[in-house]
């Protein structure tokens, strides 16, 4: 039964008008102001844009962290805003992989045992220490964050979210802190989940030179989407130059 | 199987936190053991004294007169609501042991022969029953023998009616009549100079004259029984016979006593227990809410990751789960152990066959409810608060939100304080509910101490009051009946006498409109050196000329104030009723007294200048001839010694009260400690990654610290006055309820009371700070900068 908002199935998510605004005592913050987007289904795409101009607020929005101040996120045929707290809990829960710029491990926990924290609830997860592996991390499955390096708890963060093999993966500055080695790493880890399972993954990076594995690049700036670029032929993340 | 990460991060958060969590623990162990323990001395006594007195038939109404025929006993019967009488001879006697300089009295009671007591049934503790008509055997009261160190076959030397007879202890009893033992006119149980004996009715009838007669009646009322009937129709029937006023069991003595210090234990023991469970509950809540806060991003993280709010409340709800748990089973079985140790200390005052501590499940469940109630709901709130926000938000760490200028800019204070004290200052403004919290929480324990410390304060007042400002005597002496005034010549001539002061006091049943109450009217001299009255603002009044001057409880019992007139019925052989005016109120802490100018009381009895005691001052050095002349007197049938009455309340309170006090002292400390500690470090959680980048961008340590611990400095400086004042509204509440017949507080609260309070809540404060300063010491200053919380 087709929706009368016309998405088609091969829309993952699809924005229409999408504010933000932060009010911080007397002074207002416009995060968003009207980003309208499609992504479609399985595909790769980079978000890039200076600092500040929105694109963490706008992850954090369609993958239901946030809730805009107005206009709408569509996941698939569904509106996000008509879901309730337990649906979104669920959407989460059984759809997204989040990748987060802070990684927010959970410092009591071992690596491995960060990652099991997802996989433990997820309904058809990969095993915690393949997780690991997928990540070049086997072997320092049980330290505990503050004994691994930044990019190390990058990576633990980005085992974590792929773990439980979502339906899409959303990833905050992935390869922020990440030397371009083990960048690479990552994104092939990336691309193969993308590929593999058809995992709708969006990324955002400072790095313009990521953006030439994407399908599509979308430009922030001010709150706002500047410019979409299709990329009709991804290249391999090993052919980036970082 | 699920969940199973989220567990094992339950595990180490709590070990990571466990000083924090061994704190709140203390605080609610502490709350819970007071609670159980003090219900549970109480349940126990009151338990153990319900029990007594059902198996061992204690007496309804209870009557004394002069003497009347054992055919009565028919006419006693036929009153309306009686099912049991018991007719005995009570007979005074002084006892003489050997080695004991001063002299003790005691009671002989009949005892049946051939059969059982129908009332005030006898519990042997060890030998045997007096056999029929058995002459030289008596029964002991336990408590006599103990202090005295009598054993079954020991001989004791008493004069009945004039006569020395040496009597063999055949049996060691207890009797639900004497649970508390005093002797007559005596304030507090003496055990050593006053002994209770029973002794066949037939030899004790003969050898005080009484054959076939009684002077002592106790009765039983039946279920549908009406007090007032019974003791009216009773008064009726034995007034030919002498008879005093007949009295319900409220008004027996032993059972008074034992009623009032319940009473007194119901006051002191629960007020300061439920207070103490009140605020432990409050801190559980306020610590709990504080606990879960440091944990926002986390919470923030496993909703972003898909956790529902249900899950991550059970998550924490475990967390609460433990210290309930471990929290209860330290209450609980502290709650225990002490009150075993308290109920034993007063076996010592409480004559029960046995006393056995026993607590009430309900009341255990209500205490952990209480508090488990209270740390679930800090939790829920402070989940409810992380889980409201999206979880973008919560994720954010440290919030930079909202520094607005403070107050004190705005006034341009600023000037005067470095930038560490504004950023002091700023965070308590930013956070203004919190530090109330926090300063509420660190007031409320401080004012349990005072609380705690207070009861002690009032009660070395009111001895104070007692012994040093109303009697002043060193000796009271009374006579076995009214002697002439002149009788007070010979007694200032006794060996170390060093002055003298009458008394003449008479029982008497005052009456005011239907409210009525027995009690002693003291005639003494107008200008009373030793035996003195107090005003309201315990100053030494004069006695008034005219009229009666009431101690203020009674008036209150009365309902009378000065100006109006009582019925006074003398309790003595006329029974003259007398028609008097209350002429003064007096204070008076302990006891239920009526003075009044002694020879306007005489002139009133239509008796020449008599007295029945007095109060004199001595020099110590001479105590022991006096004390062996007095005992040759045989007018004199009782004596007290001043200071040794001290010492025995001092003992009574000091033991048992006093005890309760020192504990609760105890608790209020470790209370404040864990609520003061609990704040620091929890402020440390809160900011130790803020304090770290502060280090790494070149603070010393001595500046972090003072961020971290100036912030916890304003806070307890602004919960003392709190705490000073709370704890005096405390103080109050408990003086307007520890007020029973046997005695009142004064709300007296020493400076140095308040000043140790303050004192323990700087130590606490400064060893928290120490505690937690080790902990800034040790922040590794690279791990703080990776981002991990
Ligand atoms: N909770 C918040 N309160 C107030 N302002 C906020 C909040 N979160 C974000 N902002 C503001 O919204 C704007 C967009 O922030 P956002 O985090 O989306 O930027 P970004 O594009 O991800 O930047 P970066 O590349 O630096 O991560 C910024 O100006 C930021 O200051
Ligand atoms: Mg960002």
């Amino acid at each position: 039964m087709a929706k009368n908002n016309g998405l088609d199935d091969n829309i993952t998510f699809r924005t229409d008008r999408l504010t933000k605004d932060y009010v911080t005592g007397e002074t207002i913050v416009q995060a968003l102001r009207g980003v309208t987007l499609e992504i479609p289904r399985g595909d790769m795409v980079v978000l890039l844009g200076p600092s500040g101009s929105g694109k963490s607020t706008f992850l954090n929005i369609i993958g239901g962290l946030d809730s805009p101040t107005s206009g709408e996120v569509y996941f698939k045929k569904d509106r996000l805003s008509d879901y309730s707290e337990q649906q979104l809990t669920l959407f989460r829960r059984h759809n997204v992989g989040f990748i987060f710029q802070a990684y927010n491990l959970v410092p009591s926990l071992t690596a491995l045992e960060n990652v099991a924290l997802v996989t433990d609830i997820a309904l058809d997860p990969i095993s915690p220490m393949a997780a690991m592996e997928a990540v070049n991390l086997g072997n320092r499955a049980r330290h505990f964050p503050s004994q691994l390096s930044g990019g190390e708890q990058q990576r633990v963060a980005i085992a974590r979210a792929i773990a439980k093999r979502p339906e899409v993966l959303l990833c905050d500055e992935p390869t922020g802190a990440l030397d371009s080695e083990t960048g690479i790493v990552v994104l092939k880890a990336l691309q193969r989940v993308n590929k593999e399972f058809g995992t709708t993954t969006i990324v955002i990076t400072h790095n313009a030179a990521i953006a030439d594995m994407a399908d599509r690049v979308i430009f922030f700036g001010d709150g706002q989407v500047t410019n979409v670029k299709v990329n009709e032929n991804p290249c391999p993340p090993e052919e980036i130059s970082w | 199987m699920i969940i199973e990460a989220l567990n094992r991060k339950l595990l180490r958060d709590l070990w990571n936190i466990k000083g924090q969590m061994l704190a709140i623990i203390m605080v609610m162990a502490c709350g819970i053991t007071t609670f159980i323990m003090s219900f549970g001395v109480l349940d126990s006594l009151k338990l153990s004294r319900d029990v007594y007195y059902d198996r061992y038939q204690f007496a309804d109404v209870f009557a004394q007169l002069k003497r009347a025929p054992e055919a009565i006993r028919q006419q006693v019967l036929d009153i309306p609501g009686v099912s049991a009488v018991e007719l005995r001879v009570t007979f005074g006697v002084t006892v003489q042991v050997d080695g004991m300089i001063e002299p003790a009295s005691g009671k002989l009671i009949s005892h049946p022969d051939g059969r059982k007591p129908l009332l005030n049934n006898l519990y042997l503790r060890s030998g045997r029953m007096l056999l029929p008509d058995e002459a030289d055997a008596i029964l002991s009261s336990e408590a006599f023998a103990d202090a005295h160190g009598f054993t079954l076959g020991d001989r004791v030397n008493m004069v009945i009616n004039g006569h020395k007879r040496s009597l063999k202890i055949v049996g060691i009893v207890l009797s639900p009549e004497y649970v508390y033992s005093l002797a007559p006119g005596g304030m507090f149980p003496d055990d050593k100079r006053f002994g209770v004996f029973w002794m066949s009715q037939r030899i004790l009838e003969a050898a005080v004259d009484m054959d076939g007669a009684f002077n002592d009646i106790a009765i039983r009322m039946d279920r549908g029984g009406n007090v007032e009937n019974i003791k009216q129709e009773l008064d009726i029937l034995l007034k030919p016979y002498g008879g005093l006023i007949a009295y319900a069991r409220k008004n027996q003595m032993s059972h008074w006593f034992v009623q009032n210090e319940l009473d007194q234990l119901r006051v002191m023991g629960l007020f300061a227990p439920t207070i103490f469970l009140g605020v432990a509950a409050f801190l559980i809540n306020v610590v709990m809410t504080r606990q879960v806060a440091t944990q926002r991003v986390q919470i923030g993280m496993l909703k972003a990751v898909g956790y529902s709010n249900l899950e991550i409340a059970l998550h924490y709800l475990k967390m609460v789960l433990v210290v309930v748990v471990m929290g209860s089973i330290f209450g609980i079985a502290g709650g225990i152990w002490l009150g075993a140790g308290m109920i034993n200390i007063y076996t010592e005052f409480f004559h029960f066959p046995i006393l056995q501590f026993s607590f009430s499940v309900e009341v255990m469940i209500f205490a952990v409810f209480f508090c488990s109630i209270s740390a679930v709901i800090g939790t829920l709130v402070a989940i409810g608060q992380a889980a409201k926000l999206p979880p973008a938000e919560a994720m954010r760490p440290a919030s930079p939100i909202q520094f607005r200028r403070t107050f004190l800019e705005r006034v341009g204070l600023e000037k005067y304080f470095s930038h560490l004290t504004r950023i002091v200052i700023r965070h308590l403004e930013r956070r203004p509910v919190r530090a109330l919290f926090s300063t509420l929480a660190i007031g409320l324990s401080m004012s349990i101490l005072i609380f705690a410390f207070f009861m002690e304060d009032s009660i070395n007042y009111m001895l104070e009051v007692q012994f040093d400002m109303a009697q002043r005597q060193d000796i009271s002496i009374g006579f076995v009946k009214p002697r002439a005034i002149s009788a007070l010549e010979e007694i200032r001539l006794m060996p170390g006498v060093m002055s003298v002061e009458p008394l003449r006091s008479v029982a008497v049943f005052l009456k005011s409109g239907h409210y009525s109450k027995r009690s002693t009217i003291m005639g003494i001299r107008p200008k009373p050196d030793l035996n003195r009255i107090l005003d309201q603002n315990l100053r030494a009044a004069e006695v008034p000329a005219r009229g009666l001057a009431l101690s203020s409880k009674l008036a209150e019992i009365l309902h009378v104030k000065k100006g109006d007139v009582i019925t006074a019925e003398i309790l003595e052989d006329r029974r003259p009723v007398l028609r008097i005016r209350v002429a003064e109120i007096v204070e008076e802490f302990i006891g239920l007294s009526a003075f009044m100018d002694m020879d306007q009381l005489n002139r009133a009895l239509n008796e020449s200048t008599v007295i029945t005691g007095a109060s004199l001052m001595v020099d110590p050095l001479w105590n022991g001839p006096l004390y062996q002349k007095i005992k040759e007197i045989p007018a004199i049938v009782s004596m007290s010694i001043m200071q040794k009455a001290r010492e025995i309340f001092k003992d009574m309170m000091g033991e048992n009260i006093l005890k309760l006090v020192a504990m609760n002292i105890i608790f209020a400390s470790l209370i404040s400690f864990g609520v003061i500690y609990n704040t620091a470090r929890i402020a440390l959680s809160e900011r130790g990654r803020e304090l770290a980048s502060l280090r790494v961008l070149g603070l010393t340590r001595g500046e972090v610290a003072y961020l971290l611990f100036g912030e916890m400095a304003v806070i307890i400086l602004m919960a003392i006055p709190i705490g000073l004042f709370t704890g005096y509204l405390m103080a109050f509440g408990l003086a307007q309820h520890m007020d029973t017949e046997l005695f009142r507080i004064p709300v007296v609260i020493e400076k140095s009371t308040y000043g140790l309070s303050v004192i323990i809540v700087v130590v606490s404060a400064a060893l928290s700070f120490y505690l937690v300063w080790r902990q800034v010491e040790n922040i590794d200053l690279v791990t703080a900068q990776k981002g991990i919380e």
